[in-house]
């Protein structure tokens, strides 16, 4: 039997998942700025991956939750600037900055947190439809 | 003559089943909208109606532990369809989340709609029960 408590389940999984994805967001823009002297200690971009889990074994009701399957480095080289005064420059004189697109990521911010939206309201419209199932008969 | 509370409720309690089902789906739906390769499903509702009314579906029978349900409660039978994706994106996902959002709205007003009608037969019966 189908029964919309599930449903909580269901919006409140995609809520953490939507938050995992806005504190990378947040991690992300605020080490876009962090110098460092090699391109290895250089920072990386973090991006979460998302995964939907079947609610029941042999999936015969189709709903599904959100998990986060991993939080994935971004593999794209760091930038690399010429400022030879920098005390953080290696012997060529360059430092390295994080590979964090920031612009990328503000899109990013922007639709993570319409999504965080969206499942705040199916849950409110939830919690409506629940509490008039519950006043049934008595009116 | 026998009160019979499925005769008096009419298509309505099987139609609210239907709907939370339908409410769960679509819900799924949206919590799964950044979700890469997920594919969105929705169930046919005049099929899922008829399926609830006709009864107790058929389930397969478990003679172990270990096997799985099949499920055999109304509005549970008919499977869940795959949406046809008028936009589809780069990552496999085929949620359209204006698309689910219209739906899921317009589901939960038909929902209450069932409420209310399920209410109103509810008083019909008390209103035959008093016999004011």
């Amino acid at each position: 039997m189908s029964n919309l408590f599930k449903l909580f389940e269901i919006s409140g999984s995609a809520l953490s998942a939507q938050s995992v994805r806005l504190n990378t967001v947040a991690s992300n823009m605020a080490n876009a700025q962090v110098v460092s002297g090699s391109p290895e200690q250089a920072y990386r971009a973090r991006h979460p991956v998302f995964q939907s889990v079947l609610q029941d074994i042999g999936g015969a009701s189709g709903t599904a939750s959100v998990q986060v399957a991993g939080v994935l480095e971004s593999q794209a080289e760091p930038r690399a600037e010429y400022a030879p005064e920098h005390p953080l420059a290696d012997e060529q004189g360059y430092v390295y900055k994080p590979n964090v697109n920031v612009v990328e990521e503000m899109a990013n911010m922007i639709s993570a947190s319409r999504s965080y939206q969206n499942n705040v309201e199916v849950m409110n419209t939830t919690r409506q439809l629940l509490l008039r199932t519950l006043q049934l008969g008595q009116q | 003559m026998a009160l019979s509370f499925d005769k008096a409720l009419g298509i309505h309690a099987d139609a609210l089943q239907v709907r939370s089902r339908r409410l769960e789906l679509l819900a799924s739906n949206l919590a799964n909208a950044d979700t890469p390769n997920y594919k969105a499903r929705d169930i046919d509702f005049r099929a899922a109606l008829g399926h609830a009314q006709q009864g107790e579906a058929v389930a397969m029978r478990r003679t172990h532990a270990g096997h799985l349900p099949s499920g055999g409660a109304a509005g549970h039978a008919v499977e869940p369809q795959y949406r046809v994706p008028s936009q589809p994106s780069l990552d496999g996902n085929t949620v359209d989340t204006q698309l689910e959002q219209a739906a899921f709205s317009e589901n939960a007003v038909q929902y209450q709609a069932s409420l209310d009608f399920l209410n109103s037969r509810f008083q019909g019966l008390r209103t035959a029960l008093r016999g004011e």
